[in-house]
């Protein structure tokens, strides 16, 4: 064979092979302009959340902080979004709001992928076995009561705070990562490059973690950004019902159920935590659904 | 037709399912960090009325044997006493769980209309206006939580445009039929009432609409895609290549094989919606299982709220056999099998 | 049109839209088909053999696809110019396509009898004459296909039978009810030999018995040279030759025949078997003039420039080469 060219795997090569694929990755994100203004909202939203105390203009009235004089103020250029009851600013307070949401969608995915990951894993690769079966019944129990009453019901028996939610949220999270890794791996594990590997005497780890995960990784990133909005929005509704971030902290859910007593008089207070609720959650999904594009090969 | 033993075999799962739940719901229960009897008495009760209530709740045998007594009272449909409204459970349950099950209902029956017309349209449409339209609101309707949608209902039309009625089930000045399914618009049909179907048919509108609106869109988006991806697998262009009629084509060759999918995520969405109904309920001031749900949860209503779970959990697996009856009715793939090799 | 044409293709080129621009698939397609005829279509994967036959029925997806240029001639009439009526007439009665793959020709949820039901009902409605009942007609046409049980197969799924079983159900609805021509893509591909070769002798003996013409697409040369009259040879969305089937073999003339003959290995002799350097072209940028120029070893200058026509070597036989030019 003469034409055969040699390609060298040099520290340049790498580097311009490892732009290239970003550059290729970015292309197929970026062909909808949605996901990219997914990528805007987010991003805003992240730096806001990190930087509250210098973006927003009343920083302290995220805490304990009253000023009679001021309040139920409607959106002016002093206060852009008006103020509530207590005289505090809802602008700022949303922002502040924003950390406590992230955070908790961090720590609640965190906590609940990777059990719920190898879980499915397990499952998938015994398939068929007693693991299979206790594994994939436990799941249907945490899956057979509706997500919301189930996370209400965990953080109802708890202290209310922003640590219990978490808590509870991730206790019900796992079994859709269980589910969805388990039907991927079960069907990879029968294909033939597993076998493969199995008959030359690769290890079991190596296999689950080395040859079936890889192969499932692209939905579960998905699911992961999509899924962000989903935990802000379960917390967003435990805060409503007073579970959660305890007040003076802001809280989205606590703020909109505080301003709905206040309407339509003072509609601001309901309305601006209610619209931000929605604008984070419309901003991961764009963004979920560009991750989607990016990582994942659809026909036509 | 090789029904029979599968509904058998789901049936016989979802039970074991709900046993499990059930130990899970009791786990729950009992990992609260205080006495429940004392919190049944309250802080002030005297020891020995507290000691008395805890032998009477088997506090002091060990857990599965609490388990058991808990269980068998629960079978025969004792879920014990409320602390919330001081009567059964189960008699609270009896009364707001047939107002949740009417809105889920009726919000199913939206979301199943409204979302194969979207899905239908966007795909015959792909690519126009039609579709790059419901694209568009579906990324909305998505995102907007129920609640969110709720209280923008209870804004525009409790105080802007009074059409539709913002408050509770039926009108105080409108008769209720007598009480046989608990479905208000069912029993006013089936006793003739049309005042008061009309009456409960409206205040049922705004928050059936509020819950289902999330749901349908994501239910059309999927239909819009499955029906595209199949709209050139080759037995579509096969029976077009015989002459089928084109809107023979779409709505009976296209529209089955890209429903089976939408059905499946439909049932997880009817249970999504049971739980949202939790907030909307609350806003509609809605008698329903789940405001009464909220309401005992945040006052650590354990009798209650053990209750509740266990009553929606078993709605959601009768909702899911039916559902995956379904599915194996629409697609003999799944009952069938195949033929070995093939 | 001539006495005996039943099919005549003129100059049709498909284009498929893509990110990018358009697929030029087919680059001025020339295909004659004559009552009672078998003629098969040769060529490699890719070379738009398939596309070919959907535009015939007019089955390339809707919004993906264009026919900037071409006419299509069947009985006289141009397909590309029916209005919706003379097409179902045209797809019910006149021409039927056996799909390549049965398994995903035949729609999973919906009942083998409802199906073929649905095709049949077609033709009786748009005007077939017919003695017996939709299901008679079903189980007739099973019963030619040499399915067994056919009451039975009626309420089956395709998740039921067997690869050759599905082929044969396909079968059955293209001969369901008389048709004039019938398109085979590439029949039994994907089953064993030996089931393919039930089926190809099923095809050879309906045809014979109803004297409809078939086109026989494949890439297998052999089947080609048994079941045919007359071969056409594709390459790269254009016919580079057309012989009667003996004619071709003993004779072939264009450059890509002489490699794709020479590419077959042969068990006497002749060692390793040769085959054709590079790869077929990029439809999106189609290289100018004859598309086979690049990797023809007998490339003239002027190849590169313009589209040679098909040119007449006499009986029928037909070159797209400058070689044979006049």
């Amino acid at each position: 064979m003469e034409n055969q060219v040699i390609a060298p795997n040099n520290a340049f090569v790498r580097s311009h092979r490892l732009r290239e694929t970003i550059g290729k990755y970015w292309y197929k994100f970026s062909r909808n302009k949605l996901s990219v203004l997914g990528l805007v909202i987010v991003l805003l939203v992240i730096f806001m959340a990190i930087f509250a105390p210098w973006v927003t203009p009343y920083p302290q009235h995220a805490g304990p902080f009253v000023d009679y004089d001021n309040a139920g103020k409607p959106p002016s250029s002093k206060y852009i979004f008006g103020t509530d009851i207590f005289g505090r600013d809802i602008f700022s307070r949303i922002v502040f709001a924003f950390r406590g949401a992230l955070v908790m969608a961090i720590v609640v995915l965190l906590l609940s992928v990777p059990p719920g990951l190898l879980l499915g894993l397990l499952a998938g690769f015994y398939r068929d076995t007693w693991i299979d079966t206790v594994i994939m019944r436990i799941t249907d129990i945490f899956l057979s009561v509706p997500p919301l009453i189930l996370a209400l019901a965990i953080a109802s028996v708890l202290k209310p705070n922003l640590m219990n939610s978490m808590i509870a949220v991730t206790l019900m999270w796992w079994p859709w990562y269980t589910r969805l890794v388990y039907g991927m791996a079960s069907s990879i594990r029968n294909e033939y490059f597993v076998i493969a590997a199995e008959l030359t005497g690769a290890s079991r780890f190596h296999i689950i973690f080395r040859e079936i995960l890889p192969n499932c990784l692209s939905p579960v990133f998905t699911k992961m950004a999509l899924d962000v909005g989903w935990v802000i929005l379960i917390g967003a509704s435990l805060s409503f019902v007073g579970l959660g971030e305890q007040p003076p902290t802001p809280a989205l859910g606590q703020m909109v159920s505080d301003g709905a007593r206040y309407m339509p008089d003072l509609w601001w207070m309901t309305v601006f935590p209610a619209l931000a609720i929605v604008v984070i959650i419309l901003g991961f999904n764009l963004l979920g659904d560009g991750i989607r594009d990016m990582l994942e090969t659809r026909t036509g | 037709m090789k029904l029979g033993p599968f509904v058998l075999k789901r049936i016989l799962l979802s039970i074991f399912v709900l046993f499990g739940l059930s130990i899970v719901i009791f786990l729950i229960a009992r990992v609260v960090p205080g006495d429940p009897a004392r919190m049944a008495l309250g802080p002030r009760a005297p020891e020995e009325v507290v000691e008395r209530l805890r032998k009477e709740m088997y506090l002091d045998k060990p857990l599965p044997e609490q388990y058991i007594q808990w269980l068998k009272s629960a079978l025969t449909g004792d879920f014990g006493t409320s602390l919330t409204t001081k009567r059964p459970v189960a008699d609270d349950i009896k009364e707001y769980l047939p107002a949740t099950m009417e809105l889920a209902i009726y919000a199913g029956i939206f979301m199943v209309i409204f979302a194969i017309t979207l899905g239908t349209l966007a795909a015959r449409y792909r690519d126009t206006w039609v579709d790059n339209l419901i694209r568009l609101v579906s990324y909305f309707g998505v995102s907007i939580p129920a609640f969110v949608v709720a209280i923008l209902f209870m804004l525009l039309f409790g105080y802007f445009w009074p059409v539709l009625p913002v408050i509770g089930r039926i009108s105080p000045g409108v008769t209720p039929p007598p009480t046989i399914t608990g479905l208000l618009t069912l029993d006013s049909l089936i006793t003739g009432n049309f005042t008061a179907f009309w009456d409960a048919f409206k205040h049922l509108i705004l928050p059936a609409v509020a819950l289902a609106l999330g749901g349908t869109f994501q239910e059309a988006r999927i239909t819009r895609s499955n029906m595209v991806e199949n709209m050139n697998k080759d037995f579509l262009l096969a029976e077009r290549g015989y002459g089928i009629p084109e809107r023979k084509i779409m709505f009976k060759y296209l529209l089955k094989p890209s429903l089976i999918p939408t059905v499946s995520v439909m049932g997880l969405d009817f249970s999504s919606t049971l739980g949202n109904a939790f907030l909307v309920e609350l806003i509609f001031n809605w008698p329903g299982l789940s405001r009464y749900g909220i309401m005992t949860m945040l006052r650590k209503d354990l009798n209650s709220i053990s209750g509740v779970i266990l009553i929606y959990g078993l709605v959601f697996v009768v909702v899911n056999i039916i559902v995956d009856i379904i599915v194996a009715y629409l697609d003999p793939r799944i009952r069938l099998g195949g033929v070995k090799g093939t | 049109m001539t006495e005996n044409g039943l099919l005549q293709i003129k100059n049709l080129h498909v284009w498929y839209k893509v990110y990018g621009g358009y697929l030029k698939v087919l680059d001025g397609v020339y295909f004659d088909v004559n009552k009672g005829e078998r003629v098969g279509l040769v060529g490699e994967t890719g070379c738009g053999k398939t596309t070919t036959m959907k535009a015939i029925l007019r089955i390339l997806p809707e919004k993906d696809s264009k026919i900037p240029e071409g006419e299509i001639h069947f009985k006289g009439q141009d397909i590309l110019k029916m209005n919706s009526s003379e097409l179902q007439k045209v797809r019910s009665q006149g021409i039927a396509m056996i799909f390549q793959d049965p398994t995903a020709a035949l729609n999973p949820v919906f009942t083998i009898g409802d199906q073929l039901s649905e095709a049949i009902k077609v033709a009786f409605s748009s005007g077939r004459a017919h003695k017996e009942t939709v299901k008679q007609a079903a189980i007739r046409a099973l019963k030619e296909a040499r399915l067994p049980d056919q009451e039975r197969l009626l309420g089956n799924y395709p998740i039921q039978l067997s690869g050759g079983m599905r082929q044969r159900v396909c079968i059955s609805m293209a001969v369901s009810t008389p048709r004039d021509l019938l398109i085979a893509d590439e029949p039994g591909t994907s089953l064993d030999v030996t089931i393919q070769d039930q089926i190809l002798r099923l095809l050879n003996e309906l045809v014979e018995k109803k004297s409809t013409s078939i086109i026989l697409i494949t890439h297998s040369l052999g089947v080609a040279r048994e079941m045919t009259d007359r071969i056409y040879v594709m390459y790269a969305g254009t016919m580079v030759e057309v012989a009667k089937s003996k004619e071709l073999f003993r004779n072939p003339l264009h450059p890509y025949t002489l490699g794709l003959l020479s590419s077959i290995p042969k068990l006497s002799g002749g060692g390793i078997a040769r085959g054709i350097p590079g790869r077929i072209p990029d439809y999106l940028n189609p290289p100018t003039g004859c598309r086979f120029h690049p990797r023809c070893p007998q490339a003239l200058p002027e190849c590169s420039v313009q589209k040679p026509g098909f040119y007449d070597v006499g009986d029928g036989h037909k070159v797209a080469c400058f070689l044979y030019k006049g």
